[in-house]
């Protein structure tokens, strides 16, 4: 064990594994929201995420950026950002919409068994991942350097980046917004009152189909941002990143107490901090090992994760 | 029920009998090379999937030296086969067996890497299936005492000294991280390197291969932090160009030093130009453009695009064969005889095997190339101490 390497590169593993625990947080909310509503795990969500993250490379393609372009001036940054962010949302609310009426409003009406729900998740997911897997050749996908990621400035000797402060920044904004939506808004308060009592809401007049879309379209277009924000980091996408991304936005999910909005943040954080404390410890090859033993370890003793199931029993 | 289908089992199988004799006899009615004519030889690598340049580059070897045999040939053709693994060790075995199935098949240039050399290897030996690598370089493949096992380049244990050589002497770098995937391959070469430069390694990290890990940023704060002259990464292009992408993002500036696994364009992709530049890349192989003859513009001609590495060795490793088949061999067990008495000139090297299927060593080559103006272009033959 390395506790001179921890100990020496504590700050530096920390503010990449908060930047790395952003992206996990974005996606998970996205599985938080639909098992708060349904009780359903999407498995097929991690396609949602690749679906938003191609389309935004596929964006920058559009006008003519590749891995080697070098894009400079904040103005048309902004621009390239904000433009690939609509239409990376868009693909995957969009795709979280075409799974929601493909593999599971058919099922729901039809009364099928929760089972039959996991294995058309897990269908679709192979199935879109291949479907990207066949049209990229397998091969990986360049995005041009948009953020620079020289250091801005230093914390207590800690070099932060423009990359950093805009995943970070980026994320809390989103679920900001997420959290104003579900718990201020009209539909918000329908979506709350069908993950309580879908039947109830229903006698009140809640249009159940609506709120699930609504559901779906909420938690791709957090995917969709998060999609953007990995390739922003990262700058190389292939098309079977999904599934261990997904995976563990899952676990973050979960850790914060699976349905809790506030949760997946937390979760997606802690999950992030921990992976690099690991690979400052132990060497990077047990990153995945600590991430799954310190969720085994804390459902252990809090089996509904830090915060608890809560997207039901509302605050308001 | 069962009746009826085993009927129908039964009836298939006899018209697959009828099929099969009528292609025997219809081939052997062939003139000049006799039996021989008609044979296949199996091409067996990735051709789809994230580590597929490679094995395009050798299939595209591989089908030259088939196009060219057959027009020389004409009365008396040779069918090259070619077999997608993906790289995968999952899908070797499965590959393997169809290939021992077709019998029309003779040999097999591959399998390209040394994971699925290792699956597919005691079929091969146990079916007596003759097998040319052009690039599986695990030093272990050769000590499995598989009689059908050959290697036309040398092994990682000529390449690993070589890397560790070149840091040593030529970028004369006294601090260095280690970096491999934890495959057989990557871990391999890492280990001899170490090996090699001693006390000069100041840290060592592993890391997922296979496209499993994506995101590096805790090898890239280690690395920083070792303010080391070099790194060398023991694994494949795609986690290297993820990995040096990172690195330079951090501010790192020392150059990445790889294996034969990084020797390829995809590399430059996949870490962008700017960030692959400087890149040191060991082979133990020369490079394509120096291959000897009308090699290089025959290939262009073909393929339509330049040879890339191992394009070069993998030709010379059909060749040895289809001079297996030119001299009348139609048997496997004819022409493993053939392949492991044989010594003669390829484009890439000359060759002549040991007892256990290596490379003659005084005959191995390592090159060091280096990424410049986003290609990567040969640097120079590394010497052996």
């Amino acid at each position: 064990m390395d506790f001179d390497g921890l100990f020496s590169n504590f700050g530096e593993l920390t503010t990449t594994g908060l930047t790395q625990g952003a992206i996990y947080a974005l996606v998970a909310l996205g599985y938080t929201l639909v098992y708060g509503v349904l009780r359903l795990i999407n498995f097929a969500h991690s396609e949602v995420f690749i679906a938003g993250a191609f389309a935004a490379i596929w964006t920058w393609n559009g006008f003519g950026l590749d891995q080697n372009s070098q894009v400079s001036g904040i103005g048309s940054v902004l621009f390239y950002l904000l433009v690939a962010m609509i239409v990376a949302a868009i693909a995957s609310a969009g795709t979280a919409t075409v799974i929601e009426r493909v593999a599971y409003r058919p099922l729901r009406k039809r009364n099928a068994p929760p089972l039959a729900f996991l294995i058309t998740a897990i269908g679709a997911s192979i199935a879109i991942s291949e479907a990207f897997g066949i049209y990229t050749r397998r091969l990986p996908e360049g995005a041009p350097s948009l953020v620079s990621s020289k250091p801005l400035f230093h914390v207590f000797g800690v070099p932060i980046d423009a990359v950093q402060l805009l995943t970070i920044g980026a994320a809390l904004l989103m679920m900001v917004l997420l959290d104003l939506f579900i718990n201020r808004s009209r539909t918000g308060r329908g979506i709350r009152a069908v993950a309580q009592d879908a039947n109830t809401a229903a006698l009140m007049g809640v249009n159940k189909d609506r709120i699930i879309l609504m559901v779906f379209i909420a938690g791709g277009s957090m995917a969709g941002v998060a999609g953007l924000l990995y390739d922003v980091r990262i700058q190389t996408l292939t098309y079977s990143v999904g599934f261990l991304l997904g995976l563990k936005a899952f676990t973050a999910a979960v850790l914060g107490g699976i349905g809790n909005l506030r949760g997946a943040l937390i979760g997606g954080l802690l999950l992030g901090v921990v992976e690099n404390y690991a690979s400052g410890l132990f060497g990077s090859q047990w990153k995945d090992f600590a991430a799954f033993a310190v969720l085994v370890v804390l459902l252990m003793f809090r089996p509904t994760g830090l915060l608890g199931e809560s997207l039901g029993r509302a605050r308001a | 029920m069962r009746q009826k289908l085993a009927r129908v089992i039964g009836g298939v199988a006899m018209v697959a009998l009828v099929a099969g004799g009528t292609a025997c006899s219809s081939g052997s009615d062939t003139a000049s090379g006799g039996d021989a004519c008609g044979s296949k030889i199996a091409f067996f690598g990735a051709l789809t999937g994230s580590s597929a340049a490679l094995g395009i580059n050798e299939n595209n070897g591989v089908k030259l030296a088939v196009d060219k045999y057959n027009k020389e040939n004409a009365d008396c053709k040779v069918e090259l086969v070619s077999l997608d693994s993906q790289g995968s060790p999952d899908q070797a075995p499965g590959l393997a067996q169809k290939a021992i199935d077709d019998t029309k098949i003779l040999g097999v240039v591959g399998p390209a890497y040394s994971g699925e050399s290792e699956a597919a290897g005691p079929l091969f030996n146990e079916a007596g299936l003759v097998s040319i690598t052009a690039s599986a370089t695990r030093p272990s493949l050769a000590d499995q005492k598989w009689k059908t096992f050959f290697r036309a380049v040398g092994n990682d244990f000529s390449q690993g000294p070589a890397a560790g050589n070149y840091m040593k002497n030529v970028l004369k770098a006294d601090k260095v991280y280690v970096i491999d995937d934890q495959s057989a391959y990557g871990a391999g070469l890492a280990d001899e390197v170490k090996k090699v430069l001693g006390p000069a390694v100041v840290g060592s990290d592993k890391v997922q291969g296979e496209g499993k890990q994506t995101e590096f940023s805790g090898v890239v704060t280690k690395v920083k932090a070792a303010n080391v002259k070099a790194i060398f990464y023991g694994g494949y292009y795609q986690e290297a160009g993820l990995i040096r992408k990172q690195l330079t993002a951090a501010g790192v500036t020392a150059p990445l030093v790889a294996g034969d696994g990084v020797n390829d364009g995809a590399y430059i992709t996949s870490a962008g130009q700017a960030a692959a530049e400087g890149t040191i890349l060991t082979c133990p192989c020369q490079p394509a453009a120096e291959a000897r003859g009308t090699f290089v513009q025959e290939y262009k001609a073909l393929n339509g695009s330049e040879p890339g590495t191992y394009s070069d060795t993998a030709y010379d490793a059909a060749n040895i064969m289809l001079a297996g088949i030119k001299a009348g061999k139609s048997t496997r067990e004819g022409l493993l005889e053939f392949v492991k008495g044989y010594s003669g000139e390829g484009v890439a090297a000359s060759y002549k095997f040991t007892e256990n299927g290596e490379l003659d060593p005084a005959q191995v080559k390592v090159w060091a190339f280096k990424v410049t103006g986003g290609k990567v272009v040969p640097d120079q033959e590394i010497p052996k101490s």
